[in-house]
């Protein structure tokens, strides 16, 4: 679509647009469907965002650290984790390790047994935080000095739980650009429609601008200007209250767990903006090509 | 202009007319008789482009009609002003802007000074605000003859265009076509009314065919 298009889209020929009668059924079905659409689209592509965030972060934060779980009789347990703490710090690709607290550990476990609990007296293990180096470390090697020095420590690099949780927000994502390629290709196929009932009841129009010289392109146009403008009109509306229902949505420390973040951030928020000039720009082909094919077709 | 040379037709299989041969000279001035279901209007079409013969040749302004694709038809219908029994209309535009149509079309807004003389010449300046719905048959048929000559085409095909008319209007648009006539327009019309072309042969030199059972023929004196 070149610039001249363009401008003759925008601007229009006010003499060709009167040539067609306005249609108000088609105008609002496409209105219509253009805004329901652009408005999923909108939720589409806030989940797709979101659950790439959560993917990145879980990643992030989950590939560079370990947990060094210490379960030992309590006369022995001190002795461990020195032990322990010992065995890590002297271990190559390790950047450091830390010993939990009562109190983080406390906090790791208050979303199932509440707050308050008395950690002293249940026999909880202790957890050490291992942060890696860029390199990372030898798991199989650690796990054997381990073994001999800290016959109670068990090591947990996190991949065995970690990998499935990236592959589903990957997956989360993949469906949420899914659902946007359907909902554009539902829009397309809607406004399609529309335009080619709009052709349909109009075929008085077309006969009488076919008899008066008329090009397939000039009927065409008062067709395509007319859907086009409805389709970018509808999918503003649709992405403004999208984004306004985004926007409501609840905050993340309210609502924890999975939907947590579930929306856009920063710059992201420009990222919706886009759907109603490709509302428009889908619109615009596809009553373009469903006019020219249908006026061939009569021809 | 306009000639078609051992023209066949067929129309779901059947022969509607063969070994057709016609030619419209510049400033001519024809019409086309011959009974229901001959094919008058099939051979109309034919001569603006509407429809593609099944064999033998149509020269539209010495190009062959078979030669044109539908932007090129479009060009020549601009060149050819039509006007149909059933005058059909944009019916939401009023009859001033249904005349201009074809300026509008083909952008010549530079001749929409003639609309208000041409309105006029037909009888239609009173009524150039109203809706196509709201006229009579007889306005109607001089709406759709002032939407054909609004580009000063070559040539004027009209289908039975008195056919919703009385004796009186029929005159007064049989007088708008010879008057075009003498402006150099060649004019071809198909009438089932031979006092039409009785009255017409009293005032121009109009040539009569007839078709009829598949032939082309000169019409004589029993006219």
């Amino acid at each position: 679509m070149n610039i001249r298009v363009l401008l003759d889209l925008l601007v229009g020929d006010a003499q060709a647009d009167r040539t067609v009668p306005p249609t108000g059924f088609t105008a609002r079905l496409t209105v219509f469907t253009a805004g329901a659409m652009a408005f999923l689209a909108v939720f589409a592509l806030a989940l797709s965002l979101a659950t790439g965030r959560l993917a990145d972060r879980w990643s992030a934060e989950l590939a560079r650290t370990s947990t060094l779980r210490i379960s030992a009789p309590a006369d022995q347990a001190d002795a461990q984790l020195r032990a322990a703490v010992n065995v890590l710090e002297t271990t190559p690709g390790i950047a450091s390790a830390r010993a939990l607290t009562n109190e983080e550990q406390q906090a790791l476990l208050e979303p199932w047994f509440g707050p308050g609990l008395p950690l002293d007296t249940l026999p909880i293990p202790q957890l050490i935080e291992i942060i890696e180096q860029d390199d990372g470390y030898d798991a199989i090697g650690l796990r054997a000095r381990l073994q001999a020095e800290v016959p109670g420590a068990v090591l947990d690099d996190h991949t065995r739980w970690r990998e499935p949780l990236i592959d589903a927000a990957g997956r989360l994502r993949t469906l949420g650009w899914v659902s946007i390629l359907l909902i554009g290709a539902s829009m397309v196929a809607l406004i399609t429609l529309a335009a080619q009932a709009a052709l349909a009841a109009n075929a008085q129009v077309i006969r009488v601008m076919r008899l008066v010289g008329a090009k397939d392109i000039y009927i065409a146009r008062a067709f395509v200007r007319r859907f086009t403008l409805r389709g970018l009109t509808g999918a503003a509306i649709g992405t403004f209250f999208g984004m306004i229902a985004v926007l409501l949505l609840p905050s993340a420390d309210v609502a924890g767990g999975f939907l947590t973040g579930l929306g856009f951030q920063g710059f992201q928020w420009l990222y919706p903006l886009v759907i109603p000039l490709i509302g428009g720009v889908s619109a615009f082909f596809a009553t373009r090509t469903a006019a020219l094919r249908m006026l061939k077709e009569q021809s | 202009m306009i000639a078609l040379d051992n023209v066949a037709y067929h129309y779901g299989g059947a022969e509607l007319f063969s070994q057709l041969t016609l030619s419209l000279e510049p400033g001519s001035f024809h019409f086309l008789t011959g009974p229901s279901g001959a094919g008058k209007t099939t051979l109309l079409k034919l001569c603006y482009g509407a429809l593609q013969a099944t064999s033998g040749e149509v020269r539209v302004f010495d190009t062959p009609a078979t030669a044109l694709d539908r932007d090129q038809i479009a060009m020549i219908r601009r060149r050819i002003g039509v006007v149909h029994q059933n005058c059909e209309f944009l019916d939401h535009l009023s009859i001033a802007e249904n005349i201009a149509l074809p300026l509008t079309v083909s952008g010549r807004l530079d001749l929409m000074e003639n609309l208000t003389d041409l309105l006029g010449w037909v009888g239609l300046a009173k009524q150039m605000d109203q809706l196509p719905p709201e006229l009579s048959g007889g306005e109607r048929q001089r709406a759709a003859l002032a939407r054909a000559v609004i580009m000063s085409p070559d040539v004027i095909i009209a289908d039975e265009p008195t056919g919703n008319v009385d004796w009186e209007m029929s005159q007064r648009l049989l007088t708008l076509l010879v008057e075009l006539n003498r402006m150099g327009k060649t004019v071809l019309i198909a009438t089932h009314d031979l006092n039409l072309i009785r009255t017409a042969k009293s005032q121009v030199a109009a040539r009569v065919l007839r078709l009829k059972g598949g032939q082309l023929l000169q019409a004589g004196a029993e006219l």
